[in-house]
């Protein structure tokens, strides 16, 4: 009997302890590739955060505009400081103006305001990445804060808030139906999502408002906007379920206005990829269907899956600030519309890149989650999501 | 040449690309139609609004077309002007002074109430002193007492925002406590009289009077707050949609592959740094910086379109369109040129470029609704051309003014109704174009 026994199932203790070894080289050396690819999609995403932010910095001062922002900016300090000077109060009016003209040119060449513009430029965008706009024009925080930062950071949470549950219904719902349509190739399902898949031309805001319009006006069971009921609940399970029954309808929007479109993609993928030849081996070899489309179908599809999906998510970034517009969601879109109608120009250069932000972030994440996903990374430990 | 005729021929096969083209064809007609029939000036003073040449309309009406599906007879506009019925004035003569009564009679026969009453008046003399008093007369033969008082050269006599009038109404609006019988669910059907007793000291005096009962529907397309007739920026978006949309598609579909084909050919620093750029343009947020430019800048649509296209120029397109150069590029027909002697321009231009310009005709057609979207979307937040109507506007209007909030329905519907059916017709031409001209998919 024991000499029947194939060696694999029964090392001897030195193979044993081989193996596990072996295995433990590769896992760390994986991991270490993986953190290498980490570190470098970073570096590389750091540099590019940087020169994006660059150009919105040489967009918006093409007509001055951040010059303006700065100059008022220490304009209202010095108007401040005055304002407590004892000498400044027995000035006659040319005198202040004078006087109040002198101390601004002082404070313009302290901050730099006098160098050249490619110096100034640079010093711009050490304060636009650290958010540090200086104080809005007409806006004010919710708390009562004028300063700029505030004023988006505090924004930030809802919309993360909406965003990502409507990023995960999303990825996972049209996942879900591409894997079964891909199974049920020619269907009458499969044929209603490529009859419906032109619907996604339409950006999610715009099926807010018909969602609106049916669900909040006509059969007013959900309410218009808001993130949660006015005045809000106490009690923080009331207070969740409140949020939920507003997170219904902008989440469907997004849901309406990408689903479509990502599960008649995905479904195109997995059918390409289910049309090789491992697969029909696969096949042939009787691996159940579950097994086939986890380890030969849906494996080698992620990848572009992912991809596909990054830059879904970017447009979906894009929509959601005026999806919150239109549902009067407290969050950064529904900031950038006040300060479209305030014609606050510092928030909206503060918009600009906290959206940058974000934008790279999705980016890194997505090249992460690809990381783990495609087994050419752990070996290469180059390339990403835009490969 | 003949492989894109041959493609093109291929979409009568498809029902929804026939659908589609027919929604086009219509956007088209329509285009031309308003084109000649409002000319840009007319539609541009127009919606601007100004001089009152919109006071005849009502404010948030319905359109038409909503009295045909209801049992209900729906209020319209009605217009009694004394000017253009010679037997509603009488003017009297004592001595120095001149008495003139106009009598405004009109039949309401409608269901609803009207939604406001403004009484229009044109004294002949200026500065001469006349004194009125103003009665209203309902088909049961009540008479009402609104107002006594003088009446100016050119006057006006809001008779819904009379607060004292409201106050002996019983607390009841004018265009509704005149036209109840009792209780405020109908109006009274019937023939209503509008009588001004004006009495003036300068003997030449003469007094016209115009009254307007505001209904609850007008035109093809209603009106908005500011009594325009919503038919305008309705038809003119139109015309403009397709123009924004056309041009934006074209220009940034066309640049992308250009640039993509230099950077295939070219290689090296050139396609790094395209790779670069679109990588750095990946995490730019173009609608803020849209919103940016329109706000620093101008809110020019041309202004608009062009920062589209640039922004656009480097958009992830690129990367697909690379991937299909890097094919063209080892591909035989590529070397024989260069052995001939092609330089980089011409075989770029004239080699590469034509190979891949099947697969440009669906990529553009499926973009068009993504630039229609982007203008609407960017005049729903507010930054648009001050100038042009466009359904974006529309949207932008209803939603500053709560228009899902208050009913006003049809305001958001008609404009969305039409993006939609704008969209749709192109993405689902474009769908069936790729899956003519794209051969992986055609299996699918």
């Amino acid at each position: 009997m024991g000499g029947l026994t194939p060696h694999s199932l029964n090392p001897t203790k030195g193979g044993y302890r081989q193996v596990m070894e072996e295995m433990g080289m590769t896992l760390a050396s994986n991991l270490k590739r993986i953190l290498k690819y980490f570190l470098v999609r970073i570096i590389i995403m750091a540099i590019t955060l940087l020169i994006g932010v660059y150009v919105v910095i040489l967009v918006a001062n093409m007509g001055g505009a951040v010059d303006e922002i700065r100059k008022s900016e220490i304009r209202e300090a010095v108007g401040r400081r005055l304002l407590g000077d004892e000498n400044y109060r027995i000035m006659s009016s040319e005198e202040r103006q004078k006087y109040a003209k002198m101390l601004e040119e002082i404070e313009f060449k302290r901050f730099g305001l006098d160098q050249p513009f490619l110096i100034r430029s640079f010093l711009y965008l050490k304060q636009a990445l650290t958010l540090d706009l200086g104080n809005a024009e007409r806006l004010t925080s919710d708390t009562g804060s004028r300063k700029v930062k505030l004023i988006i950071l505090e924004r930030l949470v809802p919309t993360l808030v909406l965003m990502m549950t409507s990023f995960l219904i999303l990825f996972f719902s049209a996942l879900t139906f591409a894997l079964f349509l891909s199974r049920r190739y020619g269907s009458f399902f499969d044929k209603m999502i490529i009859a419906l898949a032109p619907l996604s031309a339409a950006p999610a805001w715009f099926y807010g408002i018909f969602l609106i319009l049916i669900f909040a006006a006509i059969l007013k069971i959900l309410p218009f906007g808001g993130m949660v009921r006015v005045p809000p609940p106490d009690n923080a399970f009331e207070y969740f379920l409140s949020l939920l029954r507003h997170l219904v309808l902008p989440v469907f929007s997004v849901l309406l206005s990408s689903i479509f479109i990502s599960t008649y993609n995905w479904r195109t993928y997995f059918l390409i990829y289910s049309n090789e030849d491992y697969v029909e081996m696969a096949k042939a070899k009787g691996l159940s269907s579950a097994m086939i489309e986890r380890r030969y179908i849906l494996r080698p599809t992620m990848p572009a899956i992912v991809t596909s999906f990054a830059l879904s998510l970017i447009t979906q970034w894009m929509g959601s600030i005026t999806l919150e517009t239109v549902f009067n969601w407290p969050g950064l879109g529904r900031r950038i519309y006040e300060a479209i109608s305030n014609f606050d120009s510092p928030v909206i250069v503060g918009a600009n890149v906290i959206y940058a932000y974000l934008l790279a972030t999705t980016v890194l994440v997505l090249d992460v989650i690809y990381a783990i996903l495609d087994p050419r990374v752990r070996v290469e430990a180059t390339g990403g999501v835009e490969q | 040449m003949s492989s894109i005729l041959r493609g093109l021929k291929e979409v009568k096969n498809y029902p929804s690309a026939m659908v589609g083209l027919a929604i086009i064809a219509f956007l088209v007609v329509l285009s031309i139609y308003t084109v000649i029939t409002i000319p840009y000036s007319e539609a541009v003073k127009l919606w601007r609004g100004a001089d009152q040449i919109w006071i005849e309309n009502p404010r948030f009406a319905r359109p038409v077309f909503f009295d045909w599906f209801t049992p209900k007879k729906l209020a319209r506009t009605i217009i009694v002007d004394s000017r253009n019925n010679p037997n509603a004035k009488i003017v009297n003569q004592y001595g120095e002074d001149v008495e003139i009564i106009i009598t405004l009679e009109f039949d309401f026969l409608y269901d609803e109430f009207p939604t406001e009453i403004t009484l229009f008046m044109n004294k002949q003399i200026p500065g001469s002193d006349m004194y009125a008093t103003f009665y209203w007369e309902t088909p049961d033969g009540r008479r009402i007492n609104l107002r006594r008082g003088s009446i100016k050269t050119r006057d006006s006599y809001e008779i819904s925002q009379d607060t004292a009038l409201r106050r002996r109404l019983g607390g009841k609006d004018a265009h509704i406590g005149l036209f109840s019988a009792g209780d405020d669910k109908k109006p009274l059907k019937g023939k209503y009289r509008l009588v001004i007793e004006a009495v003036s000291f300068d003997p030449e005096d003469d007094l016209d009077a115009r009254l307007i009962v505001y209904g609850t529907i007008h035109g093809i397309a209603g009106t908005d707050h500011l009594r325009r007739d919503l038919k305008i920026a309705l038809f003119w978006g139109a015309p403009i949609a397709l123009i924004f949309g056309l041009l934006a598609a074209v220009g940034t579909t066309a640049l992308t592959m250009l640039i993509a084909a230099i950077g295939v050919w070219y290689r090296g620093v050139v396609d790094g740094l395209i790779q670069r750029i679109t990588e750095v343009r990946m995490i730019l947020p173009t609608l803020v910086i849209l919103i940016m430019v329109g706000m620093f800048y101008s809110r020019s649509i041309w202004v608009i379109l062009g920062t589209v296209v640039v922004l656009g120029v480097f958009g992830s397109g690129i990367k697909v369109y690379r991937a299909m150069f890097l094919q063209v590029r080892e591909m035989p027909y590529i070397e024989a040129a260069q052995a001939y002697g092609a330089r980089g321009g011409r075989i770029v231009f004239k080699y590469m470029l034509p190979r891949i310009i099947p697969m440009l005709i669906p990529a553009f057609v499926t973009e068009v609704p993504a630039f229609v979207f982007l203008e609407a979307t960017l005049a729903f937040l507010g930054i648009s051309d001050p100038v042009v109507p466009t359904w974006g506007k529309i949207l932008y209007d209803a939603q500053s003014k709560g228009a899902l909030y208050m009913g006003h329905y049809y305001w958001v519907v008609i404009p969305s109704v039409l993006l939609i059916i704008t969209g749709l017709g192109f993405s689902m031409l474009g769908f069936a174009l790729d899956r003519i001209f794209n051969p992986r998919l055609r299996r699918m």
